[in-house]
């Protein structure tokens, strides 16, 4: 009952705050259509290079989302609010992340299918790169929220966070790029799926603690 | 009715000392409030007074000392000690956002046990009936405060912590605020507060503590 | 011995101990590496294949390995500093990172000497070399939130927490990234010491890397001497230390 009402109280947030969740989304756009600007539009150029392009665009999208993902609660007070809650802060952050995954990360997965068509990604293997994405941009929001905790308290930290961030999501796009690529050329991209989900499990799991730490070191001054 | 307890709950600190970088914001600080007390801190401006509070709430650490709620020192993770306590800090805990109503009930699901189903008799005691669905951001200042002051009705709890509580509140909310600490502490509660303005919370006793007063 | 061991968390006591024995460290690191240099710079045979262009490793195996080390060191001293609220420990982390930053640098930067002469190109994406790269943003990183903050021990804290997911990290990145690198079928770049060395080529390689090791001592010691002085400015021996130098 608690945790539905936690729920309901971050996605009525966010459908309120849409304009401003929408920026990461269109930023992935934005970024994937540079680099056929940037390179030769060729398509087989593309068609090599777009497993690599869309998923580096969604990295970096998901990563410039995570800086909001504190920073209002941090400043109107009500973070203060969630670590003074007798119940699990680790499960309010788990939810935290996950509901602000659906309202940033999510669009992107879907989009994704459509920047795959931009950029000549092979029909048949898009169910893959769908699939990788949504095992991956998950992952890549809980490490940006271990960042987002520990630069809450800062007033420049929306700089830091990726900067911090960036080489710890590197196994992430690794096996996110590989399984889109493998799919793409036909072969099988079962393995590089099955590592982003057992780094899934593993993010659920651990990035919580690593989270409320953040937050509580954060906000002991 | 906050349930009795077999023996008087009392928050105290120990040696109590706090520094902020460089500066000793507190040293071997002591006090005792019991059941029924209020605790007025004061102090001027960058005293150390929101630190202080926030040291007993167990957001912030002291450096020296110990804070004992019941006896017991305060743990790390105390959830116990954070379902006793309810917060007002110097910014509402108000999310813009939403409107009173909807910011009560996000507030009550990180409570351990709220009160059932009043959120529109708590709205009509803190004068915001008529703009219970009005998204906090288009309310003033004394209204939000006043969105803030509803969340500590929404659970009997022991301690009051309230940093400035009466910034932004008009005559009128001065006194709703003052009306509802004397429940509050009839009802066997403790409240600390910090404040430049004086409170008349007769008959119930109110302690003194003043920072910034020693080198 | 535990009592000491407790003795030397107290600043003071530290300072003086670290005071006496960082001098003999950083002479006998010296001393050592200087007959590792000689070691595997003019007696050790040259190698079959690669001629006298190989001797690189005697820089190139200790740094990497000293930059892992180090990163060691750092997580476990922020452990160690967040669970018993030891400033020391965090000042062994603080200057730990720095440190490990400039091994890591020093091993790419040899790494891509060697690759200039041996296969014409200053850099290759080799696992291992991909991997120290990452390592030095994951030590940048640290560097920059350890002194984003005003407040030092928030600072401290934050940074802490980071290093731990960090340690935490490296083997999976490490796992990643080699995976890539036979995925993509890059050259096998050979920067280790191969199972048929002969001593007179990997005993100089083991006496670096305690060279090094010596040095790391050496030099944390005297940055947390430096550190202590810092944290402590305003307590009464650090002022009369101050007045009677």
């Amino acid at each position: 009952m608690k945790l539905t009402a936690l729920i309901e109280r971050d996605l009525r947030l966010a459908y309120r705050r849409r304009g401003e969740l929408a920026t990461p989304v269109i930023f992935f756009v934005i970024v994937t259509a540079l680099f056929p600007l940037a390179l030769n539009p060729e398509p087989t150029l593309l068609r090599s290079l777009a497993p690599g392009v869309i998923w580096v665009a969604a990295l970096l999208a998901v990563l410039i989302g995570q800086d909001s993902l504190f920073k209002t609660d941090y400043e109107d007070g009500s973070l203060e609010l969630m670590l003074l809650s007798p119940l699990s802060l680790e499960w309010i952050v788990l939810l935290r992340v996950f509901t602000h995954w659906l309202a940033t990360g999510l669009p992107l997965v879907m989009l994704s299918s459509l920047m795959a068509l931009l950029l000549d990604y092979p029909m048949h293997a898009v169910g893959v790169l769908v699939m990788s994405l949504l095992l991956g941009t998950p992952v890549l929001s809980f490490l940006g929220a271990v960042g987002a905790a520990l630069t809450v308290g800062l007033r420049r930290g929306g700089m830091l966070l990726p900067i911090l961030v960036l080489p710890l999501t590197v196994p992430v796009l690794i096996f996110g790029a590989a399984a889109a690529g493998r799919a793409a050329v036909g072969e099988p991209a079962a393995a590089p799926l099955y590592f982003l989900g057992a780094m899934l499990v593993l993010a659920l799991t651990l990035a919580p603690f690593a989270i409320t730490a953040g937050l509580r070191i954060s906000l002991e001054s | 009715m906050i349930e009795p307890m077999e023996f008087p709950s009392v928050l105290s600190v120990d040696n109590l000392s706090v520094w902020r970088g460089e500066r000793c914001l507190c040293r071997e600080l002591n006090f005792r409030v019991v059941t029924g007390e209020a605790l007025q801190v004061q102090g001027h401006n960058g005293a150390g007074k929101t630190t202080l509070i926030r040291v007993l709430t167990g957001l912030g650490r002291a450096d020296e000392g110990e804070v004992r709620w019941r006896g017991e020192p305060l743990r790390r993770n105390d959830a116990e000690y954070r379902a006793s306590l309810a917060y007002l800090g110097h910014s509402n805990g108000v999310k813009l956002g939403l409107s009173p109503r909807e910011n009560l009930a996000a507030a009550s699901a990180l409570l351990a046990t709220p009160i059932a189903n009043n959120v529109d008799a708590t709205l009509e005691r803190v004068g915001l009936r008529a703009h219970a669905d009005m998204p906090c951001g288009m309310l003033s200042m004394g209204q939000r405060r006043r969105t803030a002051l509803a969340r500590l009705l929404l659970a009997h709890v022991h301690l009051w912590f309230l940093d400035e509580p009466l910034a932004s509140l008009d005559m009128a909310g001065v006194t709703l605020l003052t009306e509802m600490l004397k429940a509050h502490l009839s009802g066997g509660g403790i409240a600390v507060f910090a404040t430049h303005q004086l409170l008349d919370l007769a008959p119930f006793p109110v302690k003194n503590v003043v920072l910034g007063t020693s080198a | 011995m535990f009592v000491w061991f407790h003795k030397l968390a107290s600043p003071p006591f530290f300072y003086k101990f670290a005071d006496k024995l960082a001098p003999w460290l950083g002479w006998l690191s010296l001393l050592v590496i200087l007959a590792g240099l000689y070691g595997g710079l003019w007696l050790a045979p040259p190698d079959y294949q690669q001629g006298d262009g190989f001797r690189i490793i005697y820089v190139h195996v200790p740094s990497a390995w000293m930059s892992m080390f180090a990163y060691m060191v750092m997580a476990i001293a922020a452990a160690i500093g967040l669970i018993w609220r030891l400033k020391l420990a965090h000042a062994v982390s603080a200057a730990a990172a720095p440190l490990g930053a400039s091994f890591t640098f020093l091993a790419l930067v040899t790494g891509s000497l060697w690759g200039k002469p041996m296969w014409g190109t200053y850099w290759v994406w080799d696992a291992r070399l991909t991997s120290e790269l990452i390592l030095l943003f994951l030590y940048l990183g640290y560097i920059a939130l350890n002194h984003a903050f005003e407040d030092r021990r928030t600072g401290d804290r934050a940074s802490a927490i980071l290093a731990l997911v960090g340690i935490f990290n490296i083997p999976i990145i490490h796992y990643s990234v080699t995976w890539w690198n036979t995925l993509h079928q890059g050259p096998t770049v050979f920067f280790g010491p191969r199972a048929e060395m002969p001593a007179s080529m990997y005993i100089p390689l083991f006496i670096m890397i305690i060279g090094f090791m010596l040095y790391f001592t050496a030099f944390i010691l005297k940055r947390l001497q430096v550190e202590v002085l810092q944290r402590e400015r305003n307590t009464t021996w650090v002022r009369e230390l101050v007045e009677k130098s």
